[in-house]
């Protein structure tokens, strides 16, 4: 039973969180939707398409940031069994997946207007979208491997192997001269972006966290559920005929 | 306010990239959030039916 014991106080965690991000991804969202369409200039070069860009960060942000999440669960699966880690990956993975998705595609369209192209495959859409691929790979060992065991550790070597892809993500516009703009807001001599732009942004940007937040949670639960259910159905499978 | 929709001439790009950022984001919480509690009451039943047995 001490199975049941930590996803029990993770339940009751999670629904002590689940109502303040959800508060908090109200709030965010609205005063960033606000600030990017009402209160902020359009670009003097990119005009009006800038707007873009309040959507296209943030998801570009979290589709790393859920990366290590993922990867960071994996390898407290791998090395201590944690036994709400290897959920933690899998309750992450479609999530990442929507947000690089969302990257590239909001990407292409700020791009086509901007570049005069959908597509380029310089090293940061190329990483980007290999980072796609890390995700829907992640998913898809889950799905392949009937055997819970061994696909959880598949899945997990492969979040961990991926982890390369990140710093190549955040470097790849400095390293290879591109089409892609080099950051203007994480950087270590501060953000070049003006500050009537960094405003939406950053809101946005705290508002997919709060999103992320909640659907993390939401997701979590769900697994813990699963879990449960195919023990339940094990415990059945096993249990001697005439017993019911 | 027309002017507001027009985007500077790139309505096309800036509300599709919305568009889609919205449908996508909604998918994956209305989703999730279906599941969550499709599951929750799969456990409810399990653990009624094993409080029957007992």
């Amino acid at each position: 039973m001490h199975r049941f014991a930590n996803p029990a106080q993770f339940n009751r965690l999670a629904d002590a969180i689940l109502p303040w991000a959800k508060a908090a991804f109200v709030l965010l969202l609205g005063a960033g939707m606000y600030f990017a369409f009402f209160d902020s200039p359009p670009d003097y070069q990119q005009g009006e398409s800038v707007r873009v860009m309040y959507i296209h960060v943030p998801a570009a942000w979290m589709s790393m940031f859920t990366y290590m999440v993922m990867a960071a669960a994996s390898f407290t699966a791998l090395v201590w069994r944690h036994p709400l880690a290897l959920l933690a990956g899998r309750a992450a993975a479609p999530i990442g997946a929507v947000f690089t998705a969302l990257a590239l595609i909001t990407g292409m369209l700020w791009g086509k207007p901007m570049w005069g192209t959908y597509w380029v495959w310089d090293g940061r859409l190329t990483s980007v979208l290999v980072l796609l691929f890390l995700y829907l790979g992640y998913m898809a060992l889950w799905q392949a491997i009937d055997e819970e065991e061994k696909a959880g550790r598949a899945a997990s070597i492969l979040a961990l192997v991926g982890v390369v892809n990140i710093p190549i993500i955040k470097f790849s516009v400095d390293w290879w001269s591109t089409l892609h703009q080099p950051a203007s807001v994480m950087r270590l001599d501060g953000p070049t972006i003006d500050g009537s732009m960094l405003t939406p942004l950053l809101l946005m940007a705290g508002a997919y966290q709060a999103y992320f937040a909640v659907v993390f949670l939401w997701r979590m639960k769900l697994e813990i559920n699963r879990r449960k259910l195919a023990i339940a159905r094990q415990v059945a499978m096993h249990a001697p005929v005439g017993a019911e | 306010m027309a002017e507001f929709f027009d985007m500077g001439g790139y309505a096309g790009f800036v509300w599709t990239a919305y568009g889609i950022s919205a449908a996508a984001l909604i998918w994956l919480a209305v989703s999730s959030r279906g599941q969550l509690k499709q599951t929750s009451e799969a456990v409810e039943a399990a653990r009624a039916r094993r409080r029957g047995e007992g």
